[in-house]
């Protein structure tokens, strides 16, 4: 069964600028985003640590005063019963990222559902879709310095 | 006539515009067409409206559109205490609130670090009462699912049943099915008296006509051949797909987070974990996943009973105790990320939490719902079957809607 150092080391072979964060449950590595699908491949397929499911995917906005986005990926290993959370820090600009839909087919709609309240994009996305709000929905609702529209199809959107 | 009324401007493509269709009816192949089913529909279980692409009976793919039950559970979330979200979440799993409460509450006390104070009483009650509730889940799970195959007097047996686990729950929290009952460090009130009575007596009403159903509905021969070999879901597919709870173990895993976990009195009842045989057909098919529901409702049971022994012997009710003696003032955790996950009636229920330490507020809190998950392995496993049994796989799968849009 790996613990945490174990995989932390696993994933500095891969990508050697790493920083931990231990202070949350579960434990969390922060990678930078050009290396996640890498990251990502080599913690589901390595048999030492075979993270078989994405148990939750999170986007998170932290606001303008960090002017950062974030993508929190919760993992999940059955064999080993060991769950690991990789973070993935993004500019809030242009956040752009590689979808891990290759990887986990779960995440194909919980990508969809951070693009739809975030405006993240997700690189190699087959159909980067809105799916919870309608599809001509201005803005991305979750974000820090959302307003919301005043009309949508000529119904008052504040009640 | 009212004068301040509204006069919405409805326009024939709306429903096009809004939420367009995948596939462009230029671009078919001569036989092929596209079938609107839902969202208005008592197969689809609530709103969810599928784009069906079928080649006559055979479809060729399957588009769910979803949204329309979308009530921004994380929103609200994000602009409210932690104590006030708690009906928001009754509101996501609407037939299984209980069960998402104490997943709630659990997830708030640990990030709080108040879990170990919480009193045993308070945890017995909490799981007696997500049991219950979990009962009746399933209850609808098969009713419903009987009536979309056809069988109507289940439903109402069901129903009639269910409504004694629904007057209970009642009794004891003042809702029937949104409940607020399970708070953050304790109950909104202990047991009324008398409860504990007259749910052994239920359990005694119930346990014959479980046996009574299995037989009207499960071993029924019109039901198993609607429903054996269709939608055999693989496990090595639902577990990349990331489907949970009775669907992944009626593919054949043992898998079961109070279990897993074991998390509140879990590791001191006695229940086993079923999983689906291929008994009637395939491992992983329709009739595996109503089997599971159905094996599953006994193992409940067992453990409502295991609770009421418990709760009327060594944690019986005292005049000193008071349910809500833990409930803290003030909900202030410490700045940190938290994910927490718990076992409800249709699987993983998990929130992800970031406090930043200075406020009550969660600074995000993500709902990561069962159905959700459950539901995106649709499209996967009804490519090349029959419309019949589309509607087969969609009861069987047991979403509900206002989990998957929250």
């Amino acid at each position: 069964m790996p613990d945490f150092p174990q995989l932390l080391e696993i994933v500095k072979n891969i990508s050697p600028d790493v920083t931990s964060d231990e202070k949350s449950s579960p434990k969390a590595v922060i990678i930078p985003a050009g290396s996640l699908t890498k990251v990502c491949t080599e913690l589901h397929q390595n048999p030492a640590t075979y993270f078989d499911m994405l148990s939750c995917l999170t986007g998170i906005d932290n606001g303008l005063q960090a002017n950062t986005m974030e993508v929190v990926y919760n993992l999940y290993s059955i064999p080993f019963n060991v769950s690991l959370a990789v973070k993935v820090i993004l500019p809030r600009e242009n956040p752009v990222i590689d979808s891990v839909t290759s990887i986990w087919r779960t995440a194909d709609w919980h990508e969809r559902e951070a693009f739809d309240m975030f405006g993240i994009q997700f690189k190699g996305h087959r159909d980067l879709r809105r799916i919870l709000l309608p599809a001509d929905w201005q803005g991305y609702p979750l974000r820090k310095d959302y307003t919301h529209q005043e009309y949508y199809r000529n119904i008052k959107v504040e009640y | 006539m009212p004068t301040d009324h509204i006069q919405y401007q409805y326009k024939p493509g709306n429903l096009v515009e809004s939420e367009p269709n995948k596939f462009n009816p230029e671009n078919l192949r001569s036989e092929e067409m596209i079938v609107n089913l839902g969202p208005q529909h008592p197969s689809t279980h609530g709103v969810l409206r599928l784009e069906v692409l079928i080649d006559g009976e055979i479809i060729r793919d399957v588009v769910p559109h979803l949204g329309y039950l979308h009530r921004c559970f994380e929103k609200h979330a994000e602009n409210l205490p932690y104590n006030q979200v708690i009906p928001f979440v009754d509101r996501m799993d609407y037939v299984a609130a209980m069960n998402s409460e104490h997943v709630y509450a659990m997830g708030v006390e640990r990030m709080l670090g108040i879990a170990g104070q919480i009193p045993k009483r308070v945890e017995y009650v909490r799981v007696l009462m997500a049991e219950l509730n979990r009962i009746a889940s399933h209850f609808i799970a098969l009713g419903t699912y009987g009536m979309d195959m056809g069988a109507f007097t289940p439903f109402f047996w069901i129903m009639r049943d269910r409504e004694h686990i629904l007057r209970l729950l009642e009794w004891a929290s003042g809702a029937r099915l949104l409940y607020n009952y399970i708070w953050i460090g304790g109950l909104f009130y202990d047991l009324p008296v008398g409860f504990e009575q007259k749910c052994s007596e239920f359990i005694s009403y119930i346990k014959p006509k479980l046996k009574e159903l299995e037989d009207l509905l499960l071993k029924n021969d019109i039901f198993i051949r609607r429903t054996a070999n269709v939608g055999v879901l693989p496990l090595n597919l639902a577990i990349n797909y990331g489907v949970t709870g009775p669907m992944l173990r009626a593919s054949g895993l043992r898998f079961d987070l109070r279990k897993v976990d074991g998390y509140s009195v879990y590791p001191e009842l006695e229940f086993n974990v079923p999983i689906g045989e291929g008994l009637k057909g395939t491992m992983g098919d329709c009739w595996d996943r109503a089997w599971v529901r159905m094996l599953e409702i006994h193992e409940s049971v067992k453990i409502v009973e295991q609770c009421l022994d418990k709760l009327q012997g060594e944690h019986k009710r005292t005049k000193e105790f008071n349910p809500q003696e833990f409930v803290p003032k003030k909900i202030r955790p410490q700045a940190q990320d938290f994910y927490i996950r718990g076992e409800t009636p249709k699987g993983e229920l998990g929130f992800f939490f970031r406090a930043d330490g200075k406020s009550d507020i969660p600074f995000r809190c993500k709902g990561r719902s069962c159905s959700f998950s459950n539901l995106s392995v649709l499209p996967e496993i009804s490519k090349g079957i029959l419309v019949a049994d589309l509607i087969a796989i969609i009861g069987s799968i047991d979403m509900v809607m206002g989990e998957v849009d929250r």
